[in-house]
This record gives structure tokens, C-alpha cells and sequence, in this order.
């Protein structure tokens, strides 16, 4: 029987069927953060339960950090306290921590590929939505919440309900301007924020096969953004040549090893979906979100949408809702809005591709003078790799803040925001009110977008920039 | 985990599609403090005025609806983030049951894990509950049985949902997963030593 890359990973790592499609797996690897890490740990410790497998467990403080230039734990005071808690549970327990400041820290997500923690084939979860960005790698990698993390530590399992699998293939070339983040907002924007809700996605096609690795994780990071809680591209020699060599990958006869196992993962030809699209790769244009979800997208040269628009009265009353929120206009032209905040960074795009694709926007030009711009890199040995080749420098000079590295302007939870009223065009994945801060509006693009929008201080298509 | 057995209450009709996890609960709050007190920050931004008092624009602040412990909604309820701050805090507010045509997974997954039941139903039922609650708001009580799988209007239709077996069990006893899944602790075992003489790579390189 044909079968497709997610039903590999699922079968071979049940451990009990428990019925009703719902089955005992083995987790390959567990991480953690500050945020949630901390007091799951500390929760277990409460009910008298120790982790039992250590070693399989990965911790790094991220959310409630500070990303200020100079930062210590103590800039963002109410984190300094998770952060605490989070290493005492780790020294005790004896798992791996990556520590602000030092090499492996960053962004939960970006350090899981960045050190080969996460592999083909295994999987993951860790207690935060976005662990979807990891099946980049070809790995079965999810979200939870912080009950099912305390479970995942306790017994290196977890009890899960099957999803349908839903294969979203993207073929041609892809067009100038068009990134890998245009691709996934495009596609949610097309089938909607709830389309993946119970479904594991497969992104395939000529143009995935042509992605970097780095590109792939972007791609799979927004999974969550269409309700499913796993995004995957199946593994290749552009996987293979990414991985090799870091912390934590095999090496000599366990990587011939793993290679092999690795090579027969992709889904076969004539395996069957539950769901199947093709997005054809001449359609799309830069994207940007113009309200509070991420499936309020449009192509950069469009329009918000007119009242009317709407197919009933509660899409009016929350198109209504999202237009009042954003500050915008029904059916006002996007471009050329005035933009007040520019944020480049957290686990969509922060990476070393994503901060070189907005640094070459800026050609020595410098940010309009209104506006605020930061770059926060993704992880210690993002900024240590992009500093090397000068582009912390090529930023400074356009006007921007290069600062240390979190998930900082994302998500507002480690005193960092986007003030009230303020439009932000952001590199990250939420657009929710109140994502950003109290107020903050955000529109989400691609790192080039988002340099662009610095440059121009208002909404602009990079393709003219 | 609370039990879950029946709740008989006003159902508010919030009636909105994609209410996040960010809008239940700002993650400033989940920096500060523990599970416990957030009942008062649920919903937050959308509750309270700037002053500080109650936005009466906001269904369920309106009497009779304030303190009700069943909640409508349309679309989607509780995607976006994993947060679980947003089920404590809705139980905080006295929430035991949110009725919706479909959830975000992974707070449907926290749902069962703290005794919050979360039913789906489809959205044309869910309009007539929220229709016969508005009609008269003052005695309309929805009931929402868990042992028999169904859920009672304010005019006394009968309407069946589905819930897993084992999830359903789980919550009639107030049962917690990890103990269940320590009792399969000799097939975990056994797993494990298969998987280790198959696939060594992914045992050795994080040993
Ligand atoms: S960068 Fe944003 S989305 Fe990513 S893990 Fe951090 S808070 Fe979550």
C-alpha cells in the first residue's frame, strides 16, 4: 500500500493502538523554553515524578528575555524569574539548557534545526504552537500545551489522536519578489485560518524541492496559522547537506545509518491524501496581512476588502471588527500606508537567509526617519554568523537596531512592544489584536517587504524597491 | 483534572469565529503569575474599559449572561497559540463548557486536560441555542450532559454530540493521563529496546 512521509513516521513510533484512532507515541525529543518550561518542570517535580529521559530533553530561555542590546537576565525582571526556575529544574533534573548569552541559545524553534536536535524522521513536540516549524527538517514536529508537556516528561510519550494528512503542492518557478513566507500566507489566505485544524500538512511540489533549508522552515512555521498542528517537506540532500556536521547529528557509521532510513521517508508517488492542492507558483505576488488573522492577507498591490464583500453578516461584523482594530478603510489601497514600526525577526523568519535578504533591500539607503526598525537575529550563532559577514553594520547604517537574540516584538511578553496605534509591518506569524502589544497593528510580509517598508515608511511592493 | 459530569446554566452567545489564545489570555499575564487568579484577566482587553470597568459592549459582562458557565461560539474557537493559560482562565471566569462548530487542536487537547469540556456542534444548532437563549435570557438554561453525550436548549431539544470514549471517561472520573500511561510502562520499555537496536543514530547522538 502507497503511503505518504507523515503515516511512516506515525506507524513507526506507536507504541500502543489505544482505539478510536488514538495511539501511544514515542517522543525522539522534547524542548522546552522559559515561558512554560519552568513550571511544567516544576509541576512534575510536585506530583513526586522525575523526566525519564533526560538526555532527549532540550531547554533554551527565549520569550520572556529582553532583547536589548546588552541585555542581561535582569533587563526583563519578571522573566529573570522564569528563567530561574527554568535552570534550577534543569540542573536538577540534568537536561540540557542553552543559556542567554552563550552558543545554542535562541529562538526554541530556530535552535532545534540550527543543532541538528531535531532529524528526519523523529519526533518532536515542545509546549508552543510554532514547534510545526521543525518538519522542515522532514521530522513530525507539534505543539502542546503545558499538561501534555508535563506528561511528554514524565514518560517520553504522549497519547495522540491521528490527523487527516493535507498536501499542499507548489509548483513552477517562483516569481521575483516571492519568498517562502509569500507562499505559506498565500496558501492561507486561499483555504483559511481553520483548513489544517485535525491535519498534518505536506508541503511538496518543484518549488518546495527548490527551497532551502532555511526556506522550508519558514514555509512550515505557519502550518499553525492554518489550524494544523504539523507542517512537513520531505527530507533531501539539501536537508542532508544542512545537517551535517551539527551538535547533534549522527556521525560515521550512525550517519550512513540514518541516511538510509532517511532516503525511503518521502511519501510515494501514488500515496493518498485526505486533502490535495496545487498552488501554482505564477499566481503569486508578495503578500501582507491587512487584519487580525493571519488569513486577512492580500497580494501587495491589492485592496482591504469592501464591506460588501462579506458573504454574511457575522464575516461583516468581523471584517467591521478587523478594519476598526487595524485602522484601515474598507476597500482603501494597501500600499502607501504609513508605517510606524518595522520588525524583522522571531521563528519565521529570522535566520541567516532572512536577515541577508532584508540587508540586500536596503542598499546602502536609510530608513525613513518616523520610523523604529529592529532586527533581533534568531538564535546566538545567527547573530554570531551575520555579524562575521557584516551585516549587523549594513543594518546600523540603514538606521535600524540590531539587538540580541528572542522572540522579542513577536509576542510582547518580555516588556518589548509595538505601542498603541502604532502599525508595525513584521516578519513574524500573528497578526491577533493585541499580539504585538496593546493596540500594536501588525501587518505580516517577508523580511524584503518588511526592509522595504522601512525604507519607504509605508506599505510598499519590494518588487519596485 | 476537575470531573466533568452534566452543567445546567445560561449559555452566553458570544458567537464569534476565531476567537485566539491571545485574545482569552494576553501572554503578559502569563509571565507574571500561576494558573491561579486568572479568571479576572480572561478575555482582558476586550472586558474592560480604559478605566478599568466592565465593557458592557462585551456579551459576557451583560446580565444575565456575567458569571454563566456555558459559552457559544461560531468557527475555530481558541486557535493560535498552545498557551493553556487560556482554558485556566476561562474556568477562572466560571466557563465549564464552550460550545463550537470547531476548535483550535491544541486547545481542545488542553480542554480535556483540566476539565473544561469543549463540544462541537454545527453552527446552525448552535444559532438556535443562542436564538432561544436571546428570546428570554432571564430562564433560558442550556444543559450540557456529559454522561449522555447531549445537549438540552432552552426549549428542551434534545441534540447528541460526539466525544471520544476515552476522553469522555477520562472526564467523568477526573482521571489524569500520565498514571494511565505508566501502567503501559513494560510496552514503553519494550518499544524502546526494538528501537534502539534499529534505529541507534537517533539514541546515540544526544547520549
Ligand atoms: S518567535 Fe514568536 S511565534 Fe516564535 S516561538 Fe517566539 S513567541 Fe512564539
Amino acid at each position: 500500500m502507497p503511503s505518504t512521509m507523515f503515516d511512516r513516521i506515525w506507524d513507526s513510533h506507536v507504541i500502543a493502538d489505544m482505539g478510536e484512532g488514538w495511539s501511544l507515541l514515542y517522543l525522539d525529543r522534547i524542548l522546552v523554553h522559559d515561558l512554560s518550561g519552568g513550571r511544567a518542570m516544576k509541576e512534575l517535580a510536585a506530583q513526586g515524578r522525575r523526566v525519564a529521559e533526560p538526555n532527549k530533553v532540550f531547554a533554551t530561555p527565549d520569550h520572556a528575555i529582553s532583547s536589548e542590546p546588552g541585555r542581561t537576565e535582569n533587563t526583563y525582571p519578571k522573566g529573570a524569574k522564569l528563567l530561574a526556575s527554568l535552570r534550577e529544574r534543569c540542573a536538577a533534573e540534568g537536561v540540557r539548557i542553552f543559556d542567554i548569552g552563550t552558543k545554542g541559545n535562541g529562538i526554541v524553534h530556530v535552535i532545534g534545526p540550527e543543532l541538528a536536535i531535531v532529524l528526519p524522521g523523529v519526533t518532536l513536540a515542545c509546549g508552543d504552537s510554532h514547534t510545526c516549524t521543525n518538519g522542515g527538517v522532514g521530522a513530525m514536529a507539534f505543539g502542546i500545551g503545558s499538561s501534555e508537556l508535563v506528561h511528554a516528561l514524565a514518560t517520553q510519550t504522549l497519547p495522540q489522536l491521528r490527523p487527516g494528512t493535507f498536501r499542499i503542492r507548489f509548483e513552477g518557478t517562483r516569481p521575483a519578489g516571492v519568498t517562502a513566507k509569500d507562499m505559506i500566507l498565500a496558501a492561507i489566505g486561499r483555504f483559511g485560518t481553520a483548513a489544517g485544524t485535525g491535519m498534518a500538512m505536506e508541503y511538496a511540489g518543484s518549488a518546495v524541492r527548490a527551497l532551502s533549508l532555511e526556506e522550508r522552515l519558514t514555509l512550515c512555521n505557519l502550518s499553525i496559522e492554518m489550524g494544523a498542528r504539523v507542517g512537513m517537506v520531505a527530507p533531501d540532500d539539501t536537508t542532508f547537506e544542512y545537517l551535517a556536521g551539527r551538535q547533534f547529528a549522527p556521525t560515521g557509521a550512525a550517519w550512513d545509518a540514518a541516511l538510509k532510513d532517511w532516503r525511503v521517508l518521502p511519501s510515494d508517488a501514488d500515496a493518498r491524501f485526505t486533502r490535495d492542492e496545487v498552488i501554482d507558483m505564477a499566481s503569486l505576488v508578495p503578500q501582507i496581512t491587512w487584519g487580525t488573522s493571519p488569513e486577512m492577507v492580500t497580494d501587495v498591490t491589492g485592496h482591504v476588502p469592501r464591506l460588501e464583500d462579506a458573504p454574511d453578516a457575522s464575516k461583516r461584523s468581523s471584517l467591521e471588527a478587523a478594519l476598526r482594530y487595524m485602522g484601515l478603510t474598507p476597500g482603501q489601497k494597501l500600499a502607501g500606508t504609513k508605517v510606524d514600526w518595522v520588525f524583522i525577526g522571531s521563528c519565521t523568519n529570522s535566520r541567516l537567509s532572512d536577515l541577508r535578504a532584508a540587508a540586500d533591500v536596503l542598499k546602502g539607503r536609510r530608513k525613513a526617519e518616523h520610523v523604529t526598525a529592529w532586527v533581533v537575529p534568531g538564535s546566538e550563532q545567527v547573530k554570531a554568523d551575520a555579524e562575521a559577514e557584516g551585516l549587523h553594520l549594513r543594518f546600523e547604517e540603514a538606521g535600524f537596531e540590531w539587538r540580541e537574540p528572542g522572540c522579542a516584538l513577536c509576542v510582547a511578553a518580555n516588556g518589548e512592544t509595538v505601542p498603541d496605534g502604532a502599525r508595525c509591518v513584521s516578519t513574524s506569524n500573528r497578526n491577533f489584536v493585541g499580539r504585538q502589544g496593546t493596540g500594536a497593528r501588525t501587518h505580516l510580509a517577508s523580511p524584503a517587504m518588511a526592509a522595504a517598508a522601512a525604507l519607504a515608511g509605508a506599505i510598499v511592493d519590494v518588487r519596485s524597491y | 483534572m476537575e470531573q466533568f459530569r452534566s452543567v445546567t446554566g445560561l449559555a452566553i452567545p458570544l458567537m464569534e469565529a476565531n476567537v485566539d489564545t491571545d485574545v482569552i489570555i494576553p501572554i503578559q499575564r502569563l509571565v507574571g503569575s500561576g494558573r491561579d487568579g486568572l479568571g479576572q484577566y480572561a478575555f482582558e482587553r476586550r472586558r474592560y474599559l480604559p478605566d478599568g470597568s466592565d465593557n458592557l459592549d462585551f456579551i459576557p459582562n451583560r446580565e444575565p449572561y456575567k458569571g454563566s458557565s456555558i459559552m457559544l461560539a461560531a468557527e475555530n474557537f481558541g486557535c493560535g497559540s498552545s498557551r493553556e493559560g487560556a482554558v485556566w482562565a476561562l474556568m477562572g471566569m466560571g466557563i465549564r463548557c464552550v460550545i463550537a462548530p470547531s476548535f483550535g487542536d491544541i486547545f481542545f487537547a488542553n480542554c480535556f486536560q483540566n476539565g473544561l469540556l469543549p463540544v462541537k456542534l454545527p453552527i446552525e444548532a448552535i444559532r438556535r441555542i443562542a436564538q432561544e437563549t436571546e428570546e428570554s435570557p432571564g430562564n433560558a438554561r442550556t444543559t450540557v450532559d456529559l454522561q449522555r453525550k447531549v445537549v438540552i436548549t432552552p426549549r428542551g431539544e434534545t441534540i447528541p454530540f460526539g466525544v471520544d470514549d476515552r476522553k469522555r471517561h477520562a472526564m467523568l472520573e477526573g482521571l489524569d493521563d500520565i498514571s494511565l500511561t505508566l501502567q503501559q510502562g513494560d510496552a514503553i520499555a519494550a518499544w524502546k529496546e526494538k528501537d534502539r537496536a534499529s534505529r541507534g543514530w537517533a539514541w546515540e547522538s544526544v547520549a
